[in-house]
């Protein structure tokens, strides 16, 4: 009991620090770095938790892809960020405004917080013993069963986005040469190539 | 030191919160916007993941992976649109971003 306090206390607290440095670190590609250690401290949460295909999934899914992708556009575009910097601390009064009063409504909302006495008789799908199936399997029981339209909206929703973003990036540049290869298979000898017959001494 | 759900939903709140104020301080930033966006998804899963795990209700943990789509379908789409926009006017200021407004 110990030890996941403890792990729970530096998983949480370097959780917090990487989300402080998100969003006060100069430089973007700090940022999405940190965002990356943010990523793996709530993966570390879910574990303590109980949760480990969610934890997998968000280092596979956020840390693998989504940071990832944030790194490439981050170091791809050459943009000026000491001039978006610019007035970041005109906004702190009002954003400190902002967050201190979220953060007392939350406080407030799950400070009352108090879970029903019945609460085990009307769960959707209550969790199977750890000792007989595993948090994946038991995920996966459900998932393909009872909410297998969910992820098929899920899917649809990946392949839009998918699509969407090809959309918007491809682009046709003019000018650039390409190669035609029905062009290239199409050219026959006769087309290209002519034999002269040069007498010696004259040239062509 | 029994680590409760309260420990969890406390921690959530904090990251959603940074979120938010993350949106606040870099008003001009469109990427750390979107990076703060990514931290207040992260918060609701965890909050997710927090109940489902401790009202051993495995529904919430279904929800956290649709949730999880969603989000990286949208940094998808979100940094798509960045790229686009950057290339056509060479800068990605917010303030820049009206010409939409007629």
């Amino acid at each position: 009991m110990i030890l996941q306090g403890i792990a729970f206390y530096v998983f949480a607290a370097l959780l917090v620090a990487s989300g402080v440095m998100v969003i006060s670190a100069r430089n973007p590609v700090h940022s999405v770095l940190f965002l990356i250690l943010a990523f793996f401290q709530a993966a570390g949460l879910c574990v303590l938790m109980g949760a480990e295909f969610i934890a997998m999934i968000l280092v596979i899914v956020y840390v693998g892809a989504v940071a990832v992708l944030f790194l490439f556009v981050v170091m791809m575009l050459d943009i000026n960020f000491r001039e978006l910097r610019k007035g970041a601390m005109e906004a702190l009064p009002l954003g400190a405004l902002v967050g201190l009063i979220l953060l007392a409504e939350l406080a407030a909302v799950l400070g009352g917080w108090i879970v029903a006495p019945n609460v085990a008789t009307v769960a959707g799908a209550p969790t199977p013993a750890l000792d007989q199936v595993t948090n994946t399997h038991a995920l996966g029981r459900l998932m393909y069963t009872q909410y297998v339209y969910l992820f098929q909206a899920s899917g649809i929703v990946l392949l839009i986005a998918m699509i969407g973003a090809i959309v918007l990036t491809l682009r046709h540049r003019p000018g650039v040469r390409k190669q035609n290869v029905g062009a290239q298979i199409s050219r026959r000898r006769e087309d290209v190539v002519v034999i002269r017959k040069v007498p010696t001494g004259e040239g062509v | 030191m029994e680590i409760g759900l309260g420990h969890y939903l406390t921690v959530s709140a904090i990251i959603f919160t940074l979120g938010v104020l993350g949106i606040f301080l870099n008003r001009k930033n469109v990427i750390i916007i979107l990076m703060s966006i990514e931290m207040m998804l992260l918060a609701v899963n965890l909050n997710l993941v927090a109940f489902s795990t401790f009202l051993h209700d495995l529904v919430g943990q279904i929800f956290a992976m649709i949730i999880l789509t969603v989000a990286a379908a949208e940094a998808a789409i979100g940094l798509a649109i960045l790229v686009v926009y950057f290339r056509n006017r060479g800068s990605i200021r917010v303030e820049d971003i009206n010409m939409m407004k007629g």
